[in-house]
């Protein structure tokens, strides 16, 4: 059976730099970094005080009261990213096949304030059991996929994605390969995030994983850094509509350019730790170059994970360097985090969307915060440092690896 | 209108998002409001908690309209 084409018609994003694509993506061509004190909550006590928090973000400004209580951060975020990206594909919902439409959504985590606050709730009432009926349906990380589709009646596959801060990546990469089966024309796909709250920044400082750069939070993510610490919480949502070819030549979408494959793999090695010769990072471009019919030659851009973490900035440059051979020196490298934060569960989508506004505009975005390139890392790579560099982009790709070994790669293609 | 009338007009006008105007005796949850079952069962939570009583299950299932909700509670708030 002959695969259909898939092609990018629409992307929405609410992040730490900018609660639109236009803000987000003229603040990562400046090189901003979205890093701040933590606003949410009091977080004198805890070992990590700031965070790259979405800013200037008032519910009612897109939802009606009744419609926010039901809905944690986390689904509020994918309502308005599905919107931004829904109304940049021109997609008049009730024109289209609706049966064919679907929404596949990645979340790490989910609910986790809403889990929070009922179970406080429940400690302070004395253990009585009185949760909300929508404490479930607020929490689960499937419900922002399901709120996307009965917001714009799409009746085709829909599901949630789990796979750390892999997560929108798979959800990306499930959409991609569903249209090339033609089980659907259209979805909507990407991921969220909103863990900036007590669990969420305790959780991560118990495991070591965030900076404690509390003294100077805009360096504080400085990926491949010598003196980097850790990640930094962000939050947010990054939403594409991906489209059969076809499909969106006849309605007369505007293309932002064709996405051409996927990987998917897991290192099998350890719960957080990556593969320290990152061997599920190498197979996972492998796979995602075959599945694209492409030659590491082919690639010009790769947006990689770099979380800015000791252990995952110095395997996944092994790992390119394996699959790129020589190339590698050629590549465009640069970690967007640098400036956004990691977005978990949202990171996959928001990284696709800069690669392929890469794509578009001919910039590489750059790593900020690169003082000094940590040593164990080949000096010759071009981590694209501090600066935005123009270069013409045929291919793109975005890498990104979750805590429990798992690894997505999407790679998009200027449209022949 | 009594206190506990306008203290149950209050709690719906907030948990449904209702106006104000629409909220009258005759008006029911599910058919006028706009309530769903999980909205319903919220409702009943909030009354329980603003006038610190306990609604059983086989009660709350015959609370459908304002007036029914305004009648239970005049009855049982202690």
């Amino acid at each position: 059976m002959e695969l259909k084409r898939v092609v990018v018609t629409g992307l929405g994003a609410i992040t730490p730099l900018g609660n639109t694509i236009d803000t987000f993506w003229d603040n990562l061509v400046k090189g901003v970094s979205g890093a701040a004190p933590i606003t949410r909550f009091d977080a004198t006590h805890f070992k990590t005080k700031f965070a790259c928090e979405v800013k200037d973000y008032n519910p009612a400004d897109y939802f009606d009261r009744k419609e926010v209580r039901k809905m944690d951060l986390f689904a509020q975020y994918a309502m308005v990213a599905a919107e931004q990206a829904v109304r940049d594909a021109g997609i008049d919902p009730q024109t289209i096949d609706q049966d064919m439409a679907g929404v596949i959504w990645g979340a790490g985590i989910g609910g986790i304030i809403t889990f929070l606050d009922e179970t406080r709730s429940f400690v302070k009432n004395n253990e009585v059991p009185r949760f909300n009926p929508f404490f479930i349906p607020k929490m689960i990380s499937d419900i922002a996929a399901g709120h996307i589709s009965m917001k714009y009646g799409l009746r085709g596959p829909n599901y949630g994605t789990v796979s750390a801060c892999a997560s929108a990546s798979h959800a990306i990469a499930s959409a991609f390969d569903l249209i090339r089966l033609g089980k659907a024309n259209i979805f909507i796909t990407g991921g969220s995030e909103a863990a900036i709250n007590e669990a969420g920044v305790g959780g991560f400082n118990a495991m070591q994983a965030i900076s404690t750069r509390n003294d100077d939070p805009a360096t504080a993510s400085r990926p491949f850094d010598k003196d980097r610490d850790g990640f930094v919480m962000g939050e947010g949502a990054g939403a594409l509509v991906l489209e059969e070819y076809e499909h969106a030549v006849k309605r007369g979408a505007t293309i932002y350019c064709e996405m051409v494959g996927a990987g998917m793999t897991a290192d099998a090695y350890h719960l957080t730790a990556p593969h320290p010769d990152g061997l599920g990072a190498q197979k996972v471009m492998e796979n995602a170059l075959k599945d694209g019919n492409l030659k590491p030659e082919d690639v010009d851009y790769i947006n990689v994970h770099g979380t800015s973490t000791p252990l995952g900035d110095i395997a996944e440059p092994l790992a390119i360097q394996k699959v790129f051979g020589d190339h590698a020196y050629k590549l465009n490298i640069s970690s967007t985090k640098s400036m956004t934060g990691h977005l978990l569960g949202a990171a996959g989508a928001v990284e696709a969307i800069a690669s392929i506004l890469a794509l578009k505009n001919s910039i590489v975005p750059p790593t900020i915060n690169l003082f000094e390139v940590d040593p164990q890392i080949d000096a010759k790579l071009n981590l694209t440092p501090n600066k935005a560099q123009e270069r013409n982009i045929k291919v793109a790709m975005s890498n990104t690896f979750g805590f429990g070994g798992h690894n997505a790669c999407v790679v998009f293609k200027a449209l022949n | 209108m009594s206190d506990i009338a306008s203290r149950v007009k209050a709690i719906i006008v907030d948990k449904l998002g209702v106006d104000e105007t629409e909220v009258t005796n005759e008006a029911s949850f599910t058919n006028d409001l706009g309530a769903d079952s999980l909205d319903t069962v919220e409702l009943i939570m909030e009354f329980e908690k603003e006038f610190n009583i306990a609604i059983p299950d086989d009660q709350a299932e015959n609370i459908g309209t304002v007036g029914d909700a305004i009648a239970y509670i005049e009855k049982n708030a202690k």
